[in-house]
């Protein structure tokens, strides 16, 4: 298991590389010139001679390989470079944007597990009206894009009810509860799909493995149907939702810029793509060396979970 | 003591009827009228082939049939009725009263969790005792079924066991509460007959020990002839005849019970055939020299060696039987000789032409010289295809009878023999029997008229009825048509019955090879006299006398 463990961590490593390696050359073929952009954005017109100074201060004329290595020399010494914009290290922009998006991802993944492996088991388990609902409602879930769901939450919670803050952040640390009530609407937001695919994938895993052998033989031996489903079915049930949880994470740390433009939610992904429209390479590479990141050792926790869910996965 | 529990039934079902609601509400009965008894120390066996209702019989004892199964009648255990028992009472039976052994030990297992909690698990739904405590009454459980270190493997995971292991495990589970009636399903079909062997010895052992009924539920008539007092023979879920084990072999009354019977191959039967024997060899239509099979492994580095220095040969007309248990390889040389596994180094020679290549790449009139026939007929069959189809594809392929006429008449000519009517050209696989696809997978692997036949195992998915029909015509169009056949098979009955010649592997290597009666009767290698003394024969007083069994044990009348 541990040599596993540093083998996809070697792995990961490469993979990083080669992310970073793209995304320097992808920045490369983007037309625009951060020079001018940065220059334009104060709202002047700036003369060449302007532009042609801030590109030799920056190092944007120097040859392609040069900068490249040395946006590796910088990675190797682990700094992410300064913001062409601001001057503000990257590590630190990142530093902190990063723990509110993580907040985000984290309370939807947990508010999705818990109620898509209740409302997928439940429906399996009873059948008839409960799963008929739970098909109609998930079909629905799956198909409203979470920035809909926003916009309508917004309106009735945050609007009309003024239940909620319809939008902002407020640090954990300034004002606990502040926090809290802030993240319920964008929570809700991004959980209707990931719930509506848990609950899908829960309520198909434990039907097929309802009918194994083993769920026969746990009432054969005189376990309690709730001994049996708890133990022989649902905790079998739990390998491809773990599979779809994993995907699902990893497609939120990148993706919740809408929504958490909707709810004024300074996060990772809004910081991306405002340095996006900016042309602030540094940052943009940085951002998505991150997410990267993250996702690789997303899939090892994963990977580390499967295994202690299912015996065979550990050789 | 033991006389007077013997006479009363422990368990005992009376007018017994199974039925599953269909979707329209309606309820369709699939068994009729079931009666049995069975006494302490006693074995019942239930025989029948698929479809007979003799594993839903099994299951519906204990109630473990699927939510829309009904039943009707009375099940009694101890005169006490388990079909109107309430939930909590039936529960506290299972187990503990009455234990189940499955047929299939490794799906019979949660692969998540150790065997040693699995059994501990189900002492503790019957007792109130500490998990620490049910581990260590597992590990004296695993001991008694003999299982070697059960310390260590109590710990083990199903798929870190042996089959023959994990059917051991199995009996230990449902031996733990000291049940009086053990219900075994099919318990040694998925084995090796080998560990067959012994697990039916083990059955034995604990019944004696325990003084248990067996309820044994099996195909096999050898495994009924060496473990049954009492048989009831059931077919299309109902019970056709009932005897006392010796009387049912010796006097069969129904006519469905002596054609089983008759079905049965049996390795002592067939007297040698001094023609087959001694006729002389012409040339060889297969060869197969210094044969090594290995396989790849992750990122192409040499994997498994499967198959090790393997070199036989099979004179044209002729039938050579490949036997061997499971994982020994014989599958794999069928594969490798038509290109489908790779070949590290030998010679295959298809009628002294060399076919040392992937199947994709021999020219196609080298293809054209070989077919095969797989062991399941239901995936070896596209379910989109018509049988006609299926058929003629071979033909498409190779170019041969361009004509849709000459297609559809040779097509007809290949049903008519293999005893299908030559109408049936358009149905589709799902509308046969299992016998009759199996018969669709021998017309199309003759389609080409090939010099030689690879038989992988063709008849070990079907009942022994339709085994015997299957084999026969294959037999008669060996005889007809004058090819030569490597037949795949696990079961020696069926290969001393059809078999020239016989090879035997084990781990990958051959251990023994030569005529067929030679081989069987007076074996040279200890493997094969193992192999040979392992299989059932179907007959108690032979069979009996084999695995060293008292006569008449304890056999009861009624």
């Amino acid at each position: 298991m541990l040599s596993t463990i540093v083998k996809r961590l070697a792995v990961g490593v490469v993979l990083l590389w080669v992310v970073s390696t793209v995304v320097f050359l992808a920045l490369q073929l983007v037309p625009g010139d951060p020079a001018r952009t940065i220059l334009t954005g104060t709202g002047a017109t700036p003369s060449e001679a302007a532009i042609e100074q801030l590109r030799e201060q920056l190092g944007l004329n120097l040859p392609m390989w040069e900068q490249y290595a040395r946006f590796m020399g910088q990675l190797l010494t682990g700094s992410l470079g300064e913001s062409l914009r601001n001057g503000q290290d990257v590590t630190a922009l990142i530093g902190q944007r990063l723990p509110r998006t993580l907040e985000l991802v984290i309370a939807t993944t947990l508010v999705s597990v818990v109620l898509g492996v209740a409302l997928g088991a439940s429906a399996a388990r009873r059948g008839g009206w409960l799963d008929r609902a739970l098909t109609l409602g998930t079909s629905f879930g799956v198909a409203v894009p979470a920035y809909v769901a926003a916009v309508v939450l917004v309106y009735v919670f945050g609007v009309q009810l003024q239940w909620l803050p319809s939008g902002g952040y407020v640090a954990f640390a300034t004002d606990p509860i502040e926090n809290l009530r802030s993240l319920i609407l964008p929570t809700i937001a991004l959980s209707i799909g990931f719930t509506a695919i848990v609950a899908r994938m829960t309520r198909t895993s434990v039907l097929s493995v309802g009918e194994q052998d083993w769920v026969r033989t746990g009432r054969a031996v005189g376990l309690t149907q709730r001994q049996v489903f708890s133990r022989h079915v649902l905790r079998n049930s739990l390998t491809p939702v773990l599979s779809v949880t994993g995907l699902q994470m990893g497609a939120l740390l990148g993706g919740t810029v809408i929504v958490e433009r909707v709810f004024s939610w300074p996060g990772l992904s809004a910081l991306l793509v405002d340095s996006v429209s900016n042309r602030d390479y540094p940052v943009v590479q940085g951002v998505v060396l991150v997410i990267a990141a993250l996702f690789v050792l997303l899939n090892i926790v994963v990977d580390i979970v499967y295994g202690f869910l299912d015996p065979r996965g550990r050789d | 003591m033991m006389r007077e529990t013997a006479n009363t039934a422990v368990l005992e079902a009376r007018s017994l009827s199974v039925g599953f609601i269909q979707d329209e509400g309606a309820t369709s009965w699939v068994t009729q009228d079931v009666s049995f008894t069975v006494a302490a120390g006693e074995t019942l066996a239930i025989v029948g082939e698929s479809g007979s209702g003799k594993t839903v019989t099994a299951m519906s004892v204990l109630d473990l049939l699927p939510g829309n199964a009904v039943r009707r009648g009375e099940i009694l255990f101890r005169g006490e009725d388990l079909v109107s028992a309430p939930a909590e009472r039936l529960r506290r039976t299972r187990g503990q009263d009455i234990a189940m052994v499955f047929q299939e030990p490794m799906t019979a297992f949660n692969p998540v969790y150790s065997i040693g909690r699995q059994i501990a698990d189900a002492i503790r739904s019957h007792q109130a005792i500490s998990r620490k405590a049910a581990m260590e009454r597992a590990v004296e459980l695993l001991q008694l079924v003999g299982i070697p270190e059960p310390e260590r493997r109590v710990r083990s995971f199903p798929h870190q066991l042996s089959g023959g292991q994990r059917q051991r495990a199995m009996i230990a589970m449902a031996i733990a509460c000291r049940p009086s009636v053990l219900i075994a399903d099919e318990p040694t079909t998925a084995l090796d007959v080998t560990v067959q062997k012994e697990i039916l010895q083990l059955l034995r052992r604990l019944q004696r020990e325990l003084s248990m009924a067996i309820v044994l539920i099996t195909h096999d008539m050898g495994v009924v002839a060496e473990m049954a007092d009492r048989v009831i023979v059931m077919r299309a879920g109902e019970v056709v005849e009932r005897a006392e084990v010796h009387e049912l072999f010796a006097h069969p009354t129904h006519p469905y019970t002596r054609a089983l019977l008759d079905a049965v191959p049996r390795i002592d039967s067939v007297a040698p055939d001094p023609v087959r024997e001694t006729t002389p060899t012409g040339a060889m239509a297969l060869e197969v020299t210094d044969l090594h099979v290995r396989y790849r492994g992750p990122w192409g580095r040499p994997g498994f060696l499967a198959v090790q220095d393997v070199s036989f040969a099979i004179p044209q007309g002729r039938m050579l039987g490949l036997v061997g248990e499971s994982g020994s390889g014989k599958s794999t040389i069928g594969r490798a000789i038509v290109g489908l596994a790779p070949i590290e180094s030998g010679q295959v020679r298809v009628n002294g032409r060399e076919l040392n290549t992937a199947a994709s790449r021999q020219p196609a009139e080298v293809r054209r010289e070989y077919a095969m026939v797989f062991q399941d007929p239901a995936s070896s069959l596209n379910p989109r295809m018509s049988i006609g189809d299926s058929i003629a594809e071979p033909l498409v392929v190779h170019r041969r009878r361009s004509s849709d006429k000459e297609r559809r008449a040779r097509v007809a000519e290949l049903l008519d023999m293999v005893e299908l009517p030559k109408d049936w050209s358009g149905r589709f696989p799902h509308e046969l029997s299992g016998g009759q696809r199996q018969r669709i997978g021998i017309a199309r692997a003759l389609a080409l008229e090939p010099t030689l036949l690879i038989a992988d195992e063709p008849t070990s998915a079907l009942d022994v009825s339709v085994q015997a029909a299957v084999l026969r015509i294959l037999q008669e169009l060996q005889e007809r048509l004058g090819f030569s056949c490597l037949f795949i098979s696990h079961d020696l009955a069926v290969v001393e019955l059809l078999a020239d010649q016989v090879a035997v592997l084990q781990h990958g290597r051959l251990v023994e090879s030569g005529p067929t009666a030679q081989v069987l009767r007076e074996p040279r290698e200890d493997y094969t006299r193992r192999l040979v003394e392992a299989a059932p024969v179907p007959d108690p007083v032979v069979q009996r006398r084999r695995v060293g069994r008292p006569p008449q044990g304890t056999a009861l009348t009624g």
